[in-house]
């Protein structure tokens, strides 16, 4: 049995790529096997040309790689544009009935997909169809798909059962129809206790294992389903959102609502970003504690908008003019989502000050199996709150020069003491001042945050040996893309490993130099044009890599691209 | 007992015979009368002479950004309904830069009361055309005259906004009722303040003003939209003073179902709950 098998799905806006790419890496996700699975759309509803690849292991996975074992065609398009992705042995799913092809291919495998949905019961979609026929091929449970089916279509019986009926047609063709040589058979292999989670789902998640209360937000592509999932879950866990009416109000009501003393999220990519940057200063200012998820997608401005990119790393560093502290996070995996949200959370409140998580149209939007977490490790760190029993309220000043450049922060009409802030500059009671000493003083106080910071921050994630004649590095969504390169060089033999950045501001400048120091060569690995991060590494500890492989077409790194682009530039 | 005394906040640093003092007065004395302490209410103001008023006050203040005291004011109310929440703005900061976030707010009708200081000029910048000024004000960055103004009260209405009153700085009598009547709303209220500036606008002074403004009596039906449009268009000769639109109808926060466990403010923080939900995604 093979440990791994690629699928794609392919067809036009309204087909349903999506929902049976997301129901195939149910189906082996429920079967014990490990997912990692992309999607690639274009700024649509209808038409166009968008593909959904599935890649199944018995092993953990974390990126997608190009060559395909089962082509799903649902128009002839995706014929036209993957057929040369197919593997030796691989084949296409079509519907030859609807698709005339110049020339049989013993790649090509038709089903009569429309056929057999009209002898189902019709007002159903062919691609369901076409899902049974794919497990059908590898002989896969059809059980564990109509289990699937029954719960996915539940809330409508005779669609669900109608469904299941088209699936067991499609299935039923492929084993019995088909005659070729097509050597992947998949079982299940577990009891897949497992999540099947995108990058949005993990923040959602982690936002409301953190205790989030206040969501505002403006739907924005990859960001949107965070607002969506947890407005579902409003009631179950006194959660607001509010969809507000741009994203300057929803920056500045996370900031009034973070004020008052409820954890407060907002969520937008980094078009929207570019407006909530005036809002951010305010959260600095103010010392007020926020959390804001920044999906990345290709910029300026609209750029390309349903694709991927780590372009604004630089810009979330610096966002806002004048100088304020804020952390950064930038997940390395669908897992790292859940993690490092709650945690930004914890980081937020403790140094009352924005706390911004990074990530990008490939990570919010593939899906990964991840080992079901642990929640009894989440933390709830409110930091230092002032309470009347604390001291006299009379006497509270918000803004209190203190070591840690951290006050104990009171919350409004929760006790006597009255809480003052400025977005102007301020004396410590909060009260708008121009004076020269309390500028020195409140601009210091502020920025020691960052010291405090500097500790709460993860060394780079190491992956491979502790030291190695070359190493990549990288932040953020290539993790998994950059893992594998490493084993897959290993195994040709290369002294190759990686440093990860998975948590990057305030730098951590000393363990990445110690990580460093036995590299003879050091490659810059990004999704981004300019080579954010090993600028940044120069900034802040003086090294200079000696090469980068940058990808900025808007699709997501691959090993396969990265590799390739090392043997171009003479790295390997 | 809560007194004027409890309210004293800094020295204001306004220009002397600014109709900021009046409103000070005024607000000092609605909250005193609706017994509210200081630390019940949270005073959200943006940038301009206005949105220093509440530091000559004392209570929870967030002088916020200019044109944005209305979306952390809103946030602030859901988060915790039980402070009283009062945006406070000049007519640059709401009816200029804010003027999204004020429609979209009035719009949804959340529970805030929200003072425009409404001078008709720029007084923070020394001058300049304000979105109220009125057309043909000639300032520096329009030496070719103002164009037509925004009219507040009746883009507020049209809005449907939940409460629309006028008052004016120079009567600091029918102004602590406005603002008592504000405060006490439920929903969003608007309270625009014709507020006479001494230093930049030399047309609409307190004289000006107060040749034309007059009370709206007993007959005045401020329930009746189409007549409350047709009285916010009164202005160059007469201008009405008082509560010129009213609708009740349910207030943002009252559609939170999130709201009903009590404020978010006060509940526990527990990761557990997620672990119920995780099964939604095997």
């Amino acid at each position: 049995m093979p440990a791994e098998m690629n699928f794609m799905i392919g067809g036009e806006a309204g087909q349903g790529v999506q929902s049976i790419g997301f129901l195939l890496s149910k189906a082996f996700a429920r079967g014990g096997h490990h997912i990692f699975a992309d999607q690639d759309y274009e700024s649509r509803i209808r038409g166009g040309h968008s593909f959904f690849r599935v890649r199944v292991k018995d092993k953990p996975v974390y990126a997608i790689v190009e060559p395909v074992d089962m082509l799903l065609a649902l128009n002839k398009e995706t014929i036209d544009l993957h057929l040369k992705e197919l593997t030796p042995k691989g084949i296409i799913i079509y519907d030859g009935e609807k698709i005339k092809l110049p020339n049989s291919d013993s790649k090509l495998f038709s089903v009569p997909l429309e056929k057999l949905v009209e002898e189902a019961g019709g007002k159903i979609m062919s691609n369901t169809v076409a899902l049974g026929a794919a497990l059908g091929l590898i002989k896969y449970d059809f059980e564990l798909l109509a289990k699937l089916l029954r719960e996915h279509f539940g809330r409508k019986g005779d669609i669900a059962e109608a469904n299941v009926k088209a699936a067991k047609a499609g299935f039923d063709y492929a084993g019995k129809e088909f005659t070729g040589d097509f050597p992947h058979h998949l079982s299940p292999i577990g009891d897949g206790k497992r999540l099947l989670l995108n990058g949005t789902d993990a923040v959602s998640l982690g936002a409301l294992a953190a205790g989030c209360k206040f969501v505002s937000a403006y739907p924005m592509t990859p960001t949107t389903p965070i607002m969506e999932y947890i407005a579902s879950k409003s009631k179950d866990f006194n959660v607001v959102v509010v969809h507000a009416e741009d994203e300057i109000a929803a920056m500045n009501m996370a900031v009034g609502a973070g004020y008052v003393g409820v954890r407060a999220m907002t969520a937008t990519s980094g078009s929207g970003f570019c407006l909530m940057v005036e809002g951010l200063g305010l959260a600095g200012i103010t010392e007020t504690p926020i959390v804001v998820v920044e999906g990345q997608r290709p910029g300026p401005a609209v750029g390309l908008p349903t694709r991927t990119e780590q372009g604004d790393l630089e810009f979330i560093l610096y966002a806002h003019h004048g100088e304020f502290p804020r952390s950064v996070l930038t997940p390395a995996t669908i897992e790292d989502c859940f993690w490092q949200t709650a945690k930004a959370f914890n980081l937020a409140e403790k140094y009352q000050t924005p706390a911004i998580v990074i990530i990008d149209h490939h990570l919010a939007t593939a899906y990964n199996t991840v080992e079901i977490p642990d929640i009894s490790k989440i933390t709830i760190e409110r930091g230092e709150i002032f309470t009347d029993a604390m001291g006299d309220p009379a006497q509270y000043k918000r803004h209190k020069v203190t070591a840690s450049g951290v006050s104990p922060r009171a919350l409004p009409g929760l006790g006597k003491a009255l809480v003052v802030t400025d977005c102007d500059e301020h004396s410590e009671a909060g009260h708008l001042t121009e004076s020269a000493e309390d500028r020195t003083q409140q601009v210091s106080k502020r920025l020691r945050k960052m010291d405090g910071l500097r500790n709460e921050i993860a060394p780079p994630r190491r992956y491979g040996p502790e030291t190695a004649e070359t190493t990549l590095i990288g932040w953020g969504s290539t993790y998994g893309a950059l893992s594998e390169t490493v084993d897959i060089l290993r195994q040709d033999k290369v002294d190759i490993n990686l440093l990860h950045f998975n948590e990057i501001w305030p730098f951590p400048a000393d363990a990445a130099m110690a990580a460093l120091s036995a590299s003879k060569k050091v490659y810059d690995v990004e999704s981004n044009a300019t080579a954010q991060l090993a600028h940044i590494l120069r900034a802040e500890t003086g090294k200079k890599v000696d090469g980068k492989i940058l990808r900025f077409d808007g699709r997501p790194i691959t090993p396969a691209f990265i590799i390739e682009q090392m043997r171009k530039e003479g790295y390997l | 007992m809560v007194t004027i005394a409890d309210y004293a906040g800094l020295r204001p640093a306004w220009c002397p015979g600014c109709g900021d003092f009046g409103i000070l007065t005024a607000m000092k004395r609605a909250l005193v009368e609706l017994g509210l302490e200081p630390h019940q209410v949270l005073l959200v103001s943006g940038i301009g002479q206005a949105g220093k008023l509440p530091h000559y006050l004392r209570g929870n203040i967030f002088n916020s950004l200019h044109g944005r005291p209305v979306p952390p004011a809103v946030a602030a109310k859901i988060a915790n309904p039980e402070l009283t929440v009062i945006a406070i703005s000049g007519d640059g900061d709401a009816y200029g830069e804010d003027g999204n976030h004020f429609l979209h707010s009035v719009r949804r009708n959340h529970q805030i009361t929200y003072l425009v200081h409404d001078n008709q000029v720029y007084g923070l910048t020394k001058g300049q055309t304000s979105p109220t000024s009125d057309p043909g004000f000639v300032t520096r960055t329009t030496p070719q005259g103002a164009p037509l103004p925004i009219n507040p009260i009746a883009l507020a209405i049209a809005a449907d906004v939940s409460f629309a009153a006028r008052a004016f700085a120079g009567d600091i009598e029918h102004l602590t009722q406005m603002l008592k009547l504000g405060i006490k709303h439920r929903g969003f209220a608007l309270i625009d303040i014709l507020q006479p500036c001494p230093s930049f606008n030399f047309k609409n002074t307190y004289a000006w003003y107060r040749e034309r403004v007059y009370k709206l009596g007993d007959d005045y039906d401020p329930t009746n939209k189409i007549a409350a449009f047709q009285k916010a268009q009164e202005w160059d000769d007469k201008i009405p003073i008082g509560v010129l639109y009213r609708k009740e109808r349910p207030t943002f926060e009252d559609q939170l179902p999130a709201l009903k466990a009590g404020p978010l403010v006060k509940q526990k923080l527990d990761p557990r709950p997620v672990e119920s939900i995780l099964s939604e995604f095997m």
